[in-house]
């Protein structure tokens, strides 16, 4: 195993503090349990927005939290989800009296611990589970679709909503419209390591792709020879496409998320033959996003996500944001 | 059932969770990802050391404890199935008046019931739900039918081994091996095996009493 590392024991600890030290502009980093929170407090009367989940997908949560986005994020050890203690300090900290929306990906153990900790709450609280993954229908790590890349927009979004006085419901429903007008479907080309397991999460052959991978190295539809970027672009489209069955001329937003060991160049390349391929059926990409926003550690690969949008979804995504990884508008 | 009682169990099941250590993790190894002893054992652990906080404290507050200190501290999945188990039990109606046979074995099945609730598992898919809840059962059937302790508690211990080898044969539908499909038959759930271990140890050490 070859990675930036002293102890395993000190890999998140360490990460966490030149995170805050980094961007102390924009955030705060509280440490047992530990959460990241806006540097400036929630102003009164708005919701709050908290996610979480296992670290390793960096820059999604922490990278997300900021003006127009999230407040608070709580991240568990790599890949392992975060527990209620977290949730709750974070919570206490960025409640400003108008509720808190917990943005979860369906997992699980995330699932699980998040419940608890909107169970023990006091204050008004509601969650939005993200789950638009078209890969696989249980796998794993779920029972039930997995959610990944869609929650980067979803707490886009949302965020702007509720930096706009959306209530407490309206920011739920909003969240929930925008997963259930998304489709993710990822590609693997390497796995990647947990610094606690020391070697890789699965095998893959030289020439080799796992199709639907998840964003833990899970298994997703199959193992196949790697093939030219236009075939398995066309591929992901059509599985997320046979999934949203967009109308003719539909406006969409097309997201090309990078799994943290595949240079820009080639997403562009990726959103390039996307782009051509959806040409071809009629779909009008009006918005876009290319980046690594969902990783899984060094994993080389990438996956795609559309997003049926409407003048809600679309107001709200071209709205002011101010985080460590996105920024626009300020 | 008094808050010795619950730091003495947890130190007669770390004795034989260690004892079978090696045999859980191989079980988790070839139907999980292996980490499941380490988990348990680090939750017995933890408990352990919560002595010198609880043991004054009255048993709803320390069950709390336990609870909160499972959570934060075995994590994932496995910590917030334990942590609802102590959390339900920890919210059993007058429990700090005493907890007498009846009382302990009323919130255990309140307690097993939130878990099933909580990850949405029953009998029969292949998880510690297979032990858990048949034994809950089991007690309740026995004390509500007024039969003598020993007789329901010896009873408890027979029916968590036969839930616990009832794994074997049966195909996961939720957790980590729910992805084996067939792959999973003929491996006993390292869940079930270690939360049957644990029920064991309880029931005799009350037993020999």
């Amino acid at each position: 195993m070859k990675k930036f590392m002293n102890t395993s024991d000190d890999f998140l600890k360490e990460s966490l503090q030149g995170f805050g030290a980094a961007h102390q502009d924009i955030v705060s980093v509280y440490y047992d349990p530990n959460f990241i929170t806006r540097s400036q407090s929630t102003k009164e009367g708005k919701v709050a927005l908290i996610s979480g989940g296992g670290s390793g997908h960096e820059p999604m949560h922490g990278g997300l939290v900021g003006h127009g986005m999230l407040d608070a994020a709580c991240p568990g050890f790599v890949f392992s989800s975060p527990t209620p203690d977290q949730m709750l300090a974070a919570a206490e900290k960025v409640d400003s009296g108008a509720g808190v929306l917990f943005i979860v990906k369906n997992y699980s153990g995330d699932v699980m611990n998040f419940q608890m900790a909107s169970e023990m709450m006091q204050s008004p609280n509601e969650s939005v589970l993200t789950n638009d993954d078209v890969a696989v229908e249980d796998s794993s790590f779920t029972t039930g679709r997995r959610g990944v890349a869609a929650t980067v927009l979803v707490e886009k979004i949302v965020g702007s909503l509720a930096e706009h006085g959306g209530s407490l419901q309206e920011c739920k429903s909003l969240g929930d419209k925008v997963n259930k007008n998304s489709g993710s479907m990822g590609v693997a080309f390497s796995s990647c390591t947990v610094p606690a397991a020391g070697k890789p999460t699965f095998e893959l052959g030289f020439d080799e792709m796992e199709f639907g991978v998840g964003i833990h190295g899970e298994p997703g539809r199959r193992r196949d020879k790697i093939k030219p970027a236009q075939d398995i672009t066309n591929e992901l489209l059509e599985a997320i496409i046979e999934d949203l069955k967009p109308n003719s001329n539909e406006e969409m937003l097309l997201f090309i998320n990078g799994m943290g060991g595949t240079p820009l160049t080639e997403l562009y390349l990726v959103f390039d033959n996307a782009k051509k391929f959806l040409d071809s059926k009629n779909i009008k990409i009006s918005r876009s996003l290319v980046g690594n926003y969902c990783t899984s550690l060094e994993m080389q690969g990438a996956s795609i996500t559309l997003t049926k949008l409407d003048e809600e979804i679309v107001k709200h995504w071209d709205s002011k944001v101010h985080t460590a990884a996105m920024r626009w508008g300020m | 059932m008094s808050v010795n009682f619950l730091i003495n169990q947890a130190k007669l099941i770390q004795e034989v969770i260690d004892a079978h250590a090696l045999e859980i993790e191989k079980l988790d190894q070839e139907i999980g990802d292996g980490d499941h002893i380490f988990n348990v054992q680090r939750g017995i652990k933890l408990v352990i050391e919560l002595e010198p906080t609880i043991k004054e404290l009255p048993i709803s507050k320390a069950l709390n404890q336990i609870a909160m200190k499972v959570l934060s501290g075995i994590g994932g999945s496995s910590g917030a199935l334990f942590g609802t188990l102590f959390m339900t039990m920890a919210k059993g109606e007058n429990i700090d008046e005493g907890v007498d046979y009846k009382k302990a074995i009323e919130i255990f099945s309140l307690g097993v019931e939130a878990v099933k609730q909580r990850g949405k598992a029953d009998v029969g898919e292949k998880t510690m739900m297979d032990v858990l809840i048949p034994v809950a059962n089991c007690l309740q059937d026995g004390i509500q039918n007024n039969r003598d302790i020993n007789e329901i508690l010896t009873e408890a211990v027979q029916v968590a081994e036969d839930g616990m080898l009832s794994t074997k044969d049966l195909l996961a539908t939720k957790g980590r091996a729910s992805f084996l499909g067939e792959r999973a038959k003929g491996h006993i759930d390292p869940g079930a095996r270690s939360s049957q271990l644990m029920i064991k140890t309880v029931c005799e050490s009350v037993i020999k009493k």
